[in-house]
This record gives C-alpha cells, sequence and structure tokens, in this order.
C-alpha cells in the first residue's frame, strides 16, 4: 500500500514517562508517532491513541484518577467508544480503568515494593487491535517496572473476563504484583481497547530492550487499520 | 456546588454566611487486598502491640462548603455524595461514607 503512514497518538499528561519510547516504538513499527497534549480536546485525526506510562498528575488520588477527566481523555474515551484502537500502558492501563472503558482497577503492589525487572508474559487473546501480530500462547519478555500494578476485580468480573477470552496477558514465573489471577493485561469486548501493565514499547530495539518482542503490539495496530482501510 | 465568583464581595469573608463542613471516609471493599494496611498490621506486631487482629488503611476528605447549599443538609450531602463517587472514590474497590458536621 502506497499510502501515507497510519497516525498513532501518543498522549502526554503532566508526569508522563514514557511518551518518547511509545513514540520511538511507534516510529520503528512504520506508523507516524503523533503528540497528543492533555490539555487539548483535539485528537489531531489520529487512527489509534497510546496512553503511555508515568505518573499521570504526580498520581494523586490514585493513579489514573485526575488524567481521566482531562480533556484529551475525554476526546479519548468517546472515540474509543466508536471503536478508535486505544492501548494503556502501566498509567495508562490505570487511566483507561478509572475511565470504566475497561473493567476492575489497579491498586499497591502486594509486596508494597515499587518492581523493575524483565517480565515474561504469556500472550492469551490474539483477536484485538493491538495483538494480531502474536499467536496464541505465544511467550514474550518486557520490561515490568511499577508500584501500583496490582490487578483486581471482583470475582464476577474475573470470571467474565476469563469466561468471554478479555484477558490478553499473563505473567509467568512470578506474579510481580499480586495480580488477580496473574492478570498483566484485559481487553474490552470489542477488542480494540487493550490495557497492559509490563511496557511493550520499552522492547522494541536490541540495543536498549532485553528483547524487541514489545514491538508486536505497534505493528499489529498498523496492520489492522490497513486492514480496516482495505 | 454553585462555582464560587470572583466578585470581590463574595471573595471577602462573609459573617452571615453559612459553612459546612463535610467528611467522606473512603476506604478498600472488604474483599479487596489493603497490602498497606497489612503492612501496619506488621509493624504494630513489631513495636509490642499485642491483641491486633487487623488493620485497614483508608483515606479521609474532608469537604467545606460556604455557599447557599450548606443552608440545606439534605442537599448538601446529595451533592457531596456525588462528587465522592465521581472522583473521591472508586467504586470498582472501594466503598464511602459521607457525614455532615455541624
Amino acid at each position: 500500500m502506497s499510502q501515507a503512514a497510519f497516525r498513532v497518538g501518543v498522549v502526554t499528561f503532566p508526569g508522563t514517562l514514557d511518551d518518547r519510547d511509545a513514540a520511538r516504538a511507534v516510529r520503528l513499527a512504520g506508523g507516524e508517532p503523533v503528540a497528543l497534549w492533555h490539555r487539548d480536546h483535539d485528537l489531531r485525526s489520529v487512527d489509534a491513541v497510546v496512553l503511555p506510562g508515568g505518573f499521570s498528575y504526580g498520581d494523586y488520588l490514585r493513579c489514573g484518577a485526575i488524567a481521566r477527566f482531562s480533556p484529551v481523555m475525554t476526546e479519548i474515551a468517546d472515540a474509543a467508544r466508536g471503536g478508535l484502537p486505544v492501548l494503556g500502558i502501566c498509567n495508562g492501563f490505570q487511566v483507561l480503568c478509572e475511565s470504566h472503558l475497561l473493567p476492575g482497577a489497579l491498586t499497591r503492589n502486594e509486596s508494597l515494593h515499587f518492581v523493575c525487572r524483565d517480565q515474561r508474559l504469556r500472550i492469551e487473546s490474539t483477536s484485538t487491535a493491538w495483538t494480531g501480530d502474536y499467536s496464541d500462547g505465544e511467550e514474550i519478555t518486557v520490561p515490568l517496572k511499577n508500584g501500583e500494578g496490582g490487578y483486581v476485580a471482583d470475582a464476577a468480573t474475573l470470571d467474565r473476563l476469563e469466561g468471554e477470552g478479555l484477558v490478553v496477558a499473563r505473567y509467568l514465573d512470578v506474579n510481580p504484583n499480586g495480580s488477580y489471577r496473574d492478570i498483566a493485561g484485559i481487553r474490552n469486548e470489542r477488542g480494540n481497547v487493550v490495557g497492559l501493565m509490563p511496557h511493550p514499547e520499552h522492547a522494541v530495539e536490541p540495543l536498549t530492550g532485553p528483547t524487541t518482542d514489545g514491538l508486536g503490539f505497534f505493528t499489529s495496530v498498523l496492520r489492522s487499520l490497513a486492514g480496516a482501510a482495505a | 456546588m454553585a462555582r464560587r465568583t470572583t466578585d470581590k464581595s463574595e471573595r471577602e469573608p462573609n459573617l452571615g454566611a453559612r459553612v459546612a463542613r463535610v467528611v467522606v471516609d473512603v476506604m478498600l471493599k472488604p474483599e479487596i487486598l489493603d497490602p498497606q494496611g497489612q503492612a501496619i498490621h506488621k509493624a504494630l506486631g513489631r513495636l509490642g502491640f499485642a491483641g491486633v487482629d487487623e488493620v485497614r488503611a483508608g483515606k479521609r476528605f474532608e469537604v467545606t462548603v460556604s455557599d447557599s447549599l450548606a443552608g440545606d443538609p439534605q442537599a448538601l450531602e446529595d451533592e457531596v455524595r456525588r462528587l465522592a463517587e465521581t472522583l473521591l472514590a472508586n467504586t470498582v474497590i472501594e466503598d464511602f461514607t459521607v457525614r455532615v458536621e455541624a
């Protein structure tokens, strides 16, 4: 296809850390990263959005609780309900849960320690906008770094996530933060919204990452957009 | 709650205005693990405080209201309940109580 690259927005909140790595991952995957600012209502005609990691608004009140009500999130929430692909990584996952675009919540690590490690994961849902380039059950290793990454939800919600195949990734070897049922990432029913606690954007180049396993999230969304446009 | 205006008369203390304080307590739901409470519980044990079965940690918010709402206890409580649900608590994992102080 000789068309222009797809535009993938990367949001910067005050306190965001990983926006540049996310933009770099988009570029390495072949997309055009587009910076989105938390106070803007303008999504700049992007085809997909990444909510990167960090500590938006200082994590005050609860992680993601203030970011949820930022002008840009109002637009993203509406667009996500309309099918716009949105990937929330770490703090971005927390924002998606606070926005009720994904069920459950993320709480203080069971150990109370901030955890930073290369984490092995199993990809369990490949029918999302962000995971189509992986194979079912594929095992990948990407960095994980969080203080409040424990995924929690009531038993009925957990059963529904498992029953409907909405768990996208699960921790292997160790459960680093006490997440219920080893859940590292989930999706919505439609598959356009995915939240993930580990960081695929830090595993896209051999020089700086433990692997290049994370690139698949970014190539997947571009392939999914190309499929939708074809 | 009506937004405060920037009118000078509104900014200066008005001795006739009614002021109310509302306390919102937010606690993790019982089924949600509370590692902070557990750490506090363990520390109490190390300090020699015997007989403590469990500690759960929460948050307390004091909301001061000084407009017409303060004169209507029911409307005041309803409004604070609404703001607590919207922002102060994440009702997916937390419960909250609202108490209007005299």
